[in-house]
């Protein structure tokens, strides 16, 4: 008998010790490790979660929960008639945190604001080199092209000179690279000899202060007391680094986390069922696409491609690859985004009237290639299942399809060649929320040879997205976007697939919780109930 | 024995020298371009791919990329990560005491639970005890790694509530890790029940990273046992009539276990290279995932530094075992 009384003492011990955290500490089960913590660095949402949301604001924020951009450390902006000039007016007492190394001795003005963009594009400054700087999405985003020059007429004003107008502009202000960090610091760790602190040690305006990073493992940040804005919920969030999603779910059963991201599609079912469990679910910024090369016959004829379309069973997609969580795509921007045209009618799935439309055009025994990616992706979690099932659907219509697949940097560069054989599967996930930044990359002539994998230069399209690009209001750019739309689908450069679908798993004492559409998870409002 | 360990502190210099050449290369020749992977569905010019090409120093010849990265490493210098800009070296450090933590741990599991084990099966060769518990190695042995965690956290995190999911520790507790082993760390941190805790979060990695070491050495125990028992000198302890344990435990395991340290030594290696399922699975910051991560990403300084560490730790290891053969087996050292 003596045995399992010694095994009930040895459970009552561990029992004591699945304690969850304290009630003001806000835990997020995040999916993977940053890789440092200045933001325009880098380019992955994980990263963004850990630096961006909680440390720093830009010159305007996206409203949480929308693509709508609203003001952040610019309290007002102003666009100059030809387009080409934006000034900014900076909002006052904003205050800088502080750390062991570091303690502001002003509060935030138009130095720091010209420091974060000059050290991306300058090659003199020198924070340009620090920390590998490659400035990605400085780059990514056209800004060295587009900024001529920043000045600073006063303290709290700052005048963004263009080389052309550009209506993105201030959704790129409120993109992650545009966070604002710290001259001050900057330059106090430039003379102490350790730059790197900048990324290491980061010294923001928002709403969390970093507390402390163990690599792979715990990201601490304390609440900024000081917030220029509404002061966070909670008096510290912590992020526990969990990579494997159904070990993340079992932590928010235990309580040991309060939120988790990306659940595992199989077990979304099984969640919503689960009476202490809250599962939150919209629209992702994306969209997964199927790009034929429309350089090469037969695929240079939009029938031909409109035929194939029909030919694609896009809700067995939705049910076999993305499990449900996807929704079918019909337009090239996600529905969460302004300017969709709901008014378009997909093709509708019909083998029969696609086999016709293909002998109208005199294609018989076609013979192509499906590239799959080799990677998951939000927007195709399964690529090479998604090929297979269009290789059945085209096997209907006569169409034998061949899949083939690369390495994941082969495939991305592979894929840009001009004359690629076969129709390529990818996706895109939106920057900034402007359709500008789907219609115009993916699809515009500039971007053929690069990120327009269709290799699709259409001038009537071409005239309206350019148009767009350059008009102030978003009232006056929507019609033309909404135009653009129905020359796509009229000229089908891809079959659109799917938008996922993002959840978000919680506990029922968390509040407040918003699913951002531009991907970002963001915990400055949340709290916890008692 | 100084010229012993002189002799195998000696095989050590090629061995360095191929890893270093194997470890630059192994990278390379895998498909992919770090600053197209980079760069992912954006793409970039070809303007801005040359000015990374350069920063990297990737339009430069092999040669010359392989003699800077060699001379870097005789110093001391292995680079710096693509992607965390943080230097190889220091990522190393950071993450290897929580491998080396979890692998300790898990060979002490492995060794304090197989070598009686197997001990016991040999000396109870052909009854119940034997094949019960070979049945139950091999069936550790063949078991997935991956579903073996999770059924344990489901059962004895889940269910039960007896363990922590995953993670070193528990979130309340918060103190400087000067060690980096947690064990050590909680212990000299002063706030009560940290030890405790960071106990209770090694017990089922320990079990899972502990439980294929643990089945082959309680089998390779086993068979070396049942070759010494049949040898002539066991025969004649037992004739002048020694105590069974005497036999089994001094005579018979003494000489036993020069297959079985091989096994350990063989084990460890692979341990310290990373266990990366279990890392995984139990959100350990060990080097594992750290490589996996990094041979994605085509992020060249850290997989070739990181092989390298993790290559020159094995040779420790392997060294250790090689001196220790001659402590156990004096013929050894003697040849």
């Amino acid at each position: 008998m003596k045995q399992p009384i010694r095994l009930t003492a040895l459970a009552m011990t561990f029992a004591l010790g699945t304690t969850a955290v304290s009630a003001q500490s806000l835990v997020y089960c995040s999916e993977g490790s940053p890789e440092g913590f200045d933001p325009a660095l880098y380019t992955s949402g994980t990263t963004f979660d850990a630096s961006s949301h909680p440390i720093y604001n830009r010159l305007a924020e996206f409203k949480v929960g929308t693509t709508e951009v609203i003001p952040g450390l610019a309290e007002s902006w102003e666009v100059s008639d030809d387009g080409k000039t934006v000034t900014f007016k900076l909002r006052s007492g904003v205050k800088f945190h502080s750390n062991d190394q570091f303690t502001p001795s002003r509060d935030f003005n138009a130095e720091d604001v010209i420091f974060s963009f000059d050290r991306q594009g300058n090659e003199q400054n020198p924070y340009y080199t620090v920390s590998g700087g490659t400035w990605e999405y400085y780059g990514g985003m056209s800004m060295p092209d587009l900024i001529e020059s920043i000045e600073a007429p006063d303290p709290m004003t700052v005048v963004f000179n263009l080389t052309r107008p550009e209506a993105p502009i201030i959704a790129n202000m409120a993109m992650d690279f545009a966070s604002i960090v710290s001259k001050e610091y900057a330059d106090a760790m430039m003379a102490a000899g350790t730059p790197e602190m900048v990324n290491q040690a980061p010294i923001g305006t928002g709403p969390f202060k970093f507390q402390a990073y163990q690599k792979d493992a715990v990201i601490r940040y304390l609440r900024n007391d000081d917030y220029w804005g509404e002061p966070a919920k909670v008096e510290s969030l912590i992020f526990a680094i969990t990579p494997d999603a159904s070990v993340r779910y079992q932590k928010v059963q235990a309580g040991e986390c309060h939120v988790m991201a990306y659940p595992n599609p199989a077990d979304i079912q099984a969640m919503k069922d689960a009476a202490d469990i809250v599962v939150m679910e919209q629209e992702g910024l994306n969209v997964g696409y199927l790009a034929y090369n429309t350089t090469q016959a037969p695929f240079d004829n939009a029938k031909v491609r409109k035929a194939l379309n029909m030919a694609i069973d896009k809700q067995a997609i939705i049910d076999v690859v993305f499990q449900g969580s996807g929704q079918i795509a019909k337009n090239p921007i996600p529905p969460t985004m302004w300017s969709y045209n709901d008014d378009i009618v997909d093709d509708p799935y019909d083998p029969d009237a696609a086999k016709a439309a293909l002998e109208a055009e005199g294609v018989t025994d076609l013979k192509m290639k499906i590239w799959a990616m080799p990677v998951q992706r939000p927007y195709n979690p399964n690529a090479r299942r998604m090929a297979e099932l269009m290789q059945e659907d085209f096997a209907k219509i006569g169409v034998e399809v061949e899949i083939v697949s690369y390495e994941w940097g082969e495939y991305l560069s592979r894929s840009r060649a001009l004359d690629r054989d076969g129709a390529i599967l990818l996706g895109w996930t939106g920057d900034n929320g402007d359709p500008d930044n789907f219609l115009a990359v993916l699809l515009g002539c500039d971007g053929r040879e690069n990120s327009n994998r269709a290799q699709w230069c259409h001038q009537p399209f071409e005239d309206l997205i350019q148009k767009a690009k350059v008009l102030p209001t978003q009232a006056e750019r929507e019609p033309l976007y909404r135009e653009a739309q129905v020359i796509f689908k009229e000229q089908a450069p891809w079959a659109t697939i799917a938008h996922s679908v993002v959840f978000m798993v919680m506990r029922p004492e968390v509040e407040g919780y918003k699913v951002h559409p531009l991907g970002g998870h963001i915990f400055g409002a949340v709290g916890l109930s008692q | 024995m100084l010229k012993y360990f002189a002799s195998r502190l000696l095989t050590f210099v090629p061995t360095f020298l191929g890893v270093t050449l194997i470890s630059f290369a192994f990278i390379r020749v895998l498909p992919g371009d770090p600053i197209i992977v980079m760069a992912g569905e954006r793409g970039l010019s070809e303007e801005r791919y040359r000015e990374l090409s350069e920063q990297f120093g990737f339009d430069r010849p092999l040669v010359v990329q392989f003699w800077e990265y060699f001379t870097g490493v005789l110093q001391g210098d292995l680079g710096q990560s693509f992607v965390t800009k943080k230097p190889v070296w220091d990522e190393f450090f950071a993450l290897f005491p929580a491998t080396l933590e979890l692998s300790i741990c898990a060979m002490v599991f492995a060794v304090a639970l197989g070598l009686p084990a197997g001990v016991i099966a040999a000396v109870n060769r052909g009854k119940f005890f034997d094949r019960a518990l070979m049945s139950t190695a091999l069936v550790g042995y063949s078991m997935p790694i991956f579903w073996w965690a999770l059924l344990l956290i489901i059962v004895f995190s889940g269910n039960l509530q007896w363990t922590p999911v995953s993670g070193r520790i528990d979130l309340i507790y918060y103190f400087p890790d000067p060690t980096g082993f947690m064990l050590i760390d909680s212990l000299t941190s002063g706030q009560k029940g940290a030890f405790a805790s960071a106990v209770r979060h090694l017990v089922l990695p320990t079990i899972v990273l502990g439980t294929i070491p643990l089945a082959v050495i309680a089998r390779q125990t086993r068979s070396a046992m049942l070759e010494v028992l049949g040898e002539d000198y066991i025969r004649t302890a037992r004739a002048k009539g020694l105590s069974p344990g005497r036999i089994n435990g001094i005579h018979a395991l003494r000489n036993a276990l020069i297959p079985v340290i091989t096994v350990i030594g063989l084990s460890v290696g692979t341990l310290l290279a990373g266990a990366i399922l279990t890392e995984t699975i139990f959100s350990w910051p060990g080097i594992g995932k750290w490589m996996v991560d990094s041979i994605f990403r085509r992020d060249y300084p850290v997989v070739q530094g990181g092989l390298l560490l993790i290559a020159v730790m094995v040779m420790i290891v392997n060294l250790t075992v090689d001196v220790l053969y001659g402590v156990i087996n004096p013929k050894i050292r003697k040849r």
